[in-house]
Order: C-alpha cells, then sequence, then structure tokens
C-alpha cells in the first residue's frame, strides 16, 4: 500500500516456515486444544445469549452459570452406547465424522493470531504457518468438508440423511462461489492472498488520490469494501449451515439432516465439534479478511503497545466473541428460510452484486496505478457496463416477453373455459345452465355465479 | 407503518436485542416457588368436623364420579361404641392413586359432605408405584385444635340438628 508503516514485530510471509519442530508442534497442539475448549465454551456461550434473547436464562445448573454444561452433554455423548445402525454403509457412515471434523481444524493453521512474540526464546509469529495462497487453503478446506456432510448423509442409507447431505452440499458449493468473490475485493487491495500480509495490509489505510483530492481511507475492508463484507456475511451463515440458512438439518422437514442416523454418540459429538470449529474458522476468517485481523480496534490502537507482544490475542478472542455473539444473534432473530429462496439468493443476488462490485473496485485499483493509461482503462470498464447493460435489457426484454405470453396463454385458457364448458371431454356442466338460475330469476343465492 | 417500513425484514435484530436487556421471567423452580393460583387443584384432603369427627360418609359417589378411576373407597358402618363420622356410614378404606389421577375435580363435584377438597400442594413426584397411591390416613386433613383423632362420639351438642348447625358455622 501506498504510505504504510510496517512494524518490525508485523509477521511477512517470509517469517513462516523457519520456526523449529518443536515450536511448530506446541503451536499446533495449542490451536487444537484452544479450539476444543472454544467449542465447549462456544456452545455454553450461544445457549447463554440466545436464551437471554428468548427471555430466559438457559443452562444454569451444572456448574456456575451453567459453565460446566458442556462438559457434562460432552461426558454424556462420550458414554453413550456407539450404534451402528444395521442398514448403513459401515465404513462411510464412521469416517463422514473425521472427514467432517478434521478440515475443519486444519483451515484454523493459517489464521493469524498475533504477531510475532518470543516463544521459549524463539521468535515467532502467532500463527502456525501461512501460505502465498492461505485464503484459498481455507476455502479449499470447507469444500473438503461438504464431503464430510455428504458422506454422512450417503453412508447412512436414511432418505432424510441422504435429502439433508444433497441439500447441504449444493447450499455450501452455492454459497462458496459468492465467498469467494468476496474475498475478491480484498485480494485487490491487499495484492497477497497471505492472511498475515492482508492483516498487515489493514495496519494503516492508504490515501486514495482522486484528482489531487487526498482522502485518507479507513484501515479496516470491513469499511472499504463494505458490500463484499455484507456478502461475506451472509455466505459465512449459508457456508456453516447455520441459522437462518441451516436447511441440511431443517427438523421441520428431514428429520436431522444428514446427521439423522448418528444418534446422540461420540461420532455425533465430532459433528457439533466440527460444526462449532466451522463456525470459528469463518469468524476467524472475517476478522482476518475484513476486520483488521488481530490488531487493536481503535480507540485502544492509540496506545502504542496495543499491537505487540500477546496483547493481540485478546482482541482476536475478543473479535471473535462479537462475530460468534452475530451468529448467535442471527439464530435468535431470522427464521428459516425456504429451499428456493436460499438458491434464488446465492444465485440471483449475491454473486451478480457481487461480480458487479468487483468491477468497481477493480477499475478503482486499476486507475491508482502509477502510470495506467486512465483512457483505456476508463474505456474498457464503460465496454464493460454496456455490454452487462445489453445482456440485463436482452434478459429484460426476453423475461417481458414471456411474461405477456404467460397472461396471454391464461387468458385464452380462459375465453376456452367459457366457450367450451366440457374442456376437452371431462363432462363439466355449463357455468350458466338455465337451472342455476332458473330461466327468468335467480334461483341459487350462494354460489361462484 | 411507515417510514422505516423498509426495515421491517431486519426490525426482528432489534427485538431480540431489546429482549436481552429485559427481566427474565423464568421461575427458577425447586429454589424459588411462587404460590399458585388460588383455586389450583393439588393434592386432595379429607375434610373433618370441628370435633375432629370425618366428614367421609363412605358414599363412593367421588369414585363413581371419577374418570381416571383413581378413587377406590370402601365404607363401613359406624357403630356407637367406634364411631369415625356423623351418621350411618364411614369410609373405611380410601386411596386415591396419583397415578392415575388427572386432577381435574369431578370428585370435588360429587363429594355430598364437602369431606373431599383439594389443597394446593403439587409436589406429588416420588420414585415408587407404592408411595404414590395415597392412603386414608396421608389425606385426611390434620387434626385442628379442639380436634381429637377418631373414634369417639359426636360431640357438638345434644342433636344430629345440633351438631350440623354448629359444624357448618365452625368447620
Amino acid at each position: 500500500m501506498n504510505a504504510r508503516t510496517l512494524l518490525a514485530a508485523d509477521p511477512t510471509l517470509a517469517d513462516f516456515g523457519k520456526d523449529p519442530l518443536w515450536i511448530s508442534i506446541i503451536k499446533a497442539v495449542v490451536i487444537f486444544v484452544v479450539l476444543m475448549l472454544g467449542v465447549l465454551f462456544g456452545v455454553w456461550f450461544e445457549r447463554k445469549l440466545i436464551s437471554r434473547m428468548q427471555n430466559r436464562y438457559g443452562p444454569n445448573r451444572a456448574g456456575k452459570f451453567g459453565l460446566l454444561q458442556s462438559v457434562a452433554d460432552g461426558l454424556k455423548m462420550g458414554l453413550k452406547e456407539d450404534l451402528m445402525p444395521r442398514t448403513v454403509d459401515k465404513v462411510i457412515y464412521f469416517i463422514a465424522p473425521v472427514v467432517l471434523g478434521v478440515p475443519a481444524f486444519l483451515a484454523f493453521s493459517v489464521i493469524p493470531m498475533g504477531p510475532k512474540v518470543s516463544m521459549f526464546g524463539v521468535e515467532t509469529p502467532l500463527q502456525l504457518t501461512d501460505l502465498p495462497v492461505a485464503v484459498l487453503l481455507v476455502l479449499a478446506m470447507a469444500s473438503i468438508g461438504v464431503y464430510g456432510i455428504v458422506l454422512a448423509g450417503w453412508g447412512s442409507r436414511s432418505p432424510y440423511a441422504v435429502l439433508g447431505g444433497l441439500r447441504a452440499s449444493a447450499q455450501v458449493v452455492s454459497y462458496e462461489i459468492a465467498m469467494g468473490l468476496s474475498f475478491v475485493g480484498v485480494f485487490l487491495f491487499a495484492g497477497t492472498l497471505s492472511t498475515s500480509e492482508i492483516v498487515a495490509a489493514q495496519a494503516s489505510g492508504g490515501v486514495l488520490n482522486l484528482g489531487g483530492l487526498q482522502i485518507p481511507m479507513p484501515s479496516w475492508y470491513m469499511i472499504l469494501l463494505i458490500p463484499s463484507f455484507l456478502i461475506y456475511i451472509v455466505t459465512m451463515l449459508g457456508e456453516t449451515n447455520r441459522v437462518p440458512f441451516d436447511l441440511p438439518e431443517g427438523e421441520g422437514e428431514l428429520v436431522g439432516g444428514f446427521q439423522t442416523e448418528y444418534s446422540n454418540s461420540l461420532k455425533f459429538a465430532i459433528i457439533m465439534l466440527a460444526e462449532y470449529v466451522n463456525v470459528f474458522v469463518v469468524s476467524a476468517v472475517s476478522i482476518t479478511l475484513f476486520m483488521g485481523g488481530w490488531r487493536a480496534p481503535w480507540p485502544i490502537s492509540m496506545w502504542d503497545g496495543a499491537n505487540t507482544g500477546w496483547w493481540p490475542l485478546l482482541w482476536f478472542f475478543l473479535k471473535m466473541v462479537l462475530v460468534f455473539s452475530f451468529f448467535v444473534w442471527c439464530r435468535a432473530s431470522l427464521p428459516r428460510i425456504r429451499y428456493d429462496q436460499l438458491m434464488a439468493l446465492g444465485w440471483k443476488i449475491l454473486i451478480p452484486i457481487n461480480l458487479a462490485w468487483i468491477l468497481l473496485v477493480a477499475t478503482v485499483r486499476a486507475l491508482q496505478i502509477q502510470d495506467v493509461n486512465r483512457s483505456v482503462v476508463l474505456i474498457l470498464a464503460a465496454l464493460v457496463m454496456v455490454g452487462c447493460l445489453g445482456i440485463w435489457w436482452r434478459f429484460d426484454s426476453v423475461l417481458q416477453k414471456r411474461k405477456e405470453d404467460k397472461a396471454a396463454q391464461i387468458q385464452a385458457e380462459f375465453e376456452q373455459l367459457q366457450a367450451e364448458p366440457t374442456a376437452g371431454g371431462f363432462p363439466v356442466p355449463p357455468l350458466d345452465l338455465p337451472h342455476y338460475h332458473g330461466v327468468a330469476r335467480k334461483e341459487v343465492s350462494s354460489g361462484s355465479n | 407503518m411507515g417510514a422505516t417500513d423498509w426495515l421491517n425484514p431486519i426490525k426482528g435484530f432489534g427485538v431480540t436485542f431489546h429482549t436481552m436487556f429485559k427481566k427474565v421471567e423464568t421461575v427458577n423452580y425447586p429454589e424459588e416457588k411462587r404460590p399458585t393460583a388460588p383455586r389450583f387443584h393439588g393434592r386432595h384432603q379429607l375434610n373433618r368436623w370441628p370435633d375432629g369427627l370425618e366428614k367421609c360418609v363412605g358414599c363412593e359417589l367421588c369414585a363413581w364420579a371419577c374418570p381416571a378411576d383413581a378413587i377406590f373407597v370402601e365404607g363401613a358402618d359406624n357403630t356407637d361404641e367406634e364411631r369415625y363420622s356423623p351418621g350411618e356410614r364411614y369410609g373405611r378404606t380410601y386411596q386415591i392413586n396419583y397415578l392415575r389421577c388427572i386432577l381435574c375435580g369431578l370428585c370435588i363435584e360429587a363429594c355430598p359432605t364437602r369431606a373431599l377438597t383439594m389443597t394446593n400442594e403439587y409436589e406429588l413426584a416420588d420414585s415408587s408405584r407404592e408411595s404414590l397411591i395415597y392412603t386414608k390416613e396421608m389425606l385426611l386433613a390434620p387434626l385442628g385444635s379442639g380436634m381429637e383423632a377418631p373414634p369417639h362420639p359426636m360431640r357438638l351438642g345434644e342433636t344430629e340438628e345440633d351438631y350440623y348447625r354448629l359444624g357448618r358455622n365452625n368447620g
């Protein structure tokens, strides 16, 4: 970016892959343990928060404030008989929860949680690893997780489970397109796909030079790229099968969806775990890509030490809690939408809006390049706009024609019914039989005629 | 109605957010108990006359009225030596099975002597079937002041008319 000042503690891509093995192991184990504990805390937090939103207390029996509730639930699931229904495909049924769970944890390995710190005398970033295409890794892991859902549905050999699994796959694939597109704006501005460098790019907003006018830009992409952010928020709910997009497990119509046959055993616990970890992953991605990552928010960031040492872990955790609370808030506020609405929202609204927004962002970015031939950029943009308008006009006129045809067809059917009451052979009495109305006066006062 | 109609789809967020800061209506039951409505249908009680004699005359109307067949009554004759209730008969055996009882109160309506009424006690859970069949001793009202456990002679006035008049006014 233009006038970015990088602190020495800011990790870049070059800082990764240099940890000794034992440091990597420590980081991996800590991430794993924190995620496991985070799920316990998350379940409790979600239940408590949604309870308050529904004017009740929520769990308050096990431990202080019910804090041990999810521990008790987990123990109960672990101690239950591990049922294997007779008709399931045993291998797939057994493996599906694992396929669901492992990628969810893996995705967290590229989430930056802090700057470089000294860990047992080794200078290392608070992030397990980073890649030049780290964000793509997150998307890829989310896609692999879908296999878990599909396999769980398929391996269960039960119609409800299969339907739930198919719904989940269709939904996640559709929303992943919109999700990937909402990242494009971030990539265009940050100029990198590495998570640590995206966070670094949000350290300070650059200055937009608009025809000699110096406009300081906000540093978080959440504000700078607000359409991308809003679309990401929606796709984030869709991607994790959360309310209002929790159709794969829509208990109203599909019993439990893909997890119908996983009665409350440890396998079900793994499915629940994977769902929550997925929620944490998309929350962490939203923080990393749009909310400045581990960097302190504005009032705190005025303090010089806010972004150094171990403090950023706290900011990261607080942001996670906030985003997770948003998930819960949505769950408390929104009804589940219909499947056709889900697909229409994904394909007809989110993706086209996203494409248009990317076009705009790309144009702005192209204009910011120093020695660019502006007329070429503008002409290209204008051409694309004209093309889009042309396509839109073409679609619109076709739709209009279709609508008119449909109306004419319905009108014709009505006319035919009037003219020929037998309607192609079935003996339907004509609508104006004399005995309906009498010869001179109306005898029957009720009825449609 | 009006200018903010376009916000309707997301107004629900405001409702849930607002509810978070409202007082929770939940009653933490075992720790915190609220009184029931005055005419709550709780556990039954077999009442007594002011001298301690039982009001139940063993007529079995309650058992006949019971739609769940939860009441079992066996009447027996009072004698002058062993008197449990004023009049000829008393309920020797009286049992209510609270596993069957639906607490509808039809037995109360059927009772001709106001012997059977309902209390506001609702904590009837238990862990065995036997303990939920309440017998006569468990259902009888406790002895109040001036009462004496039957059997004993009628102690309210000289005649039966006196007895019932006094009993109605003092009971």
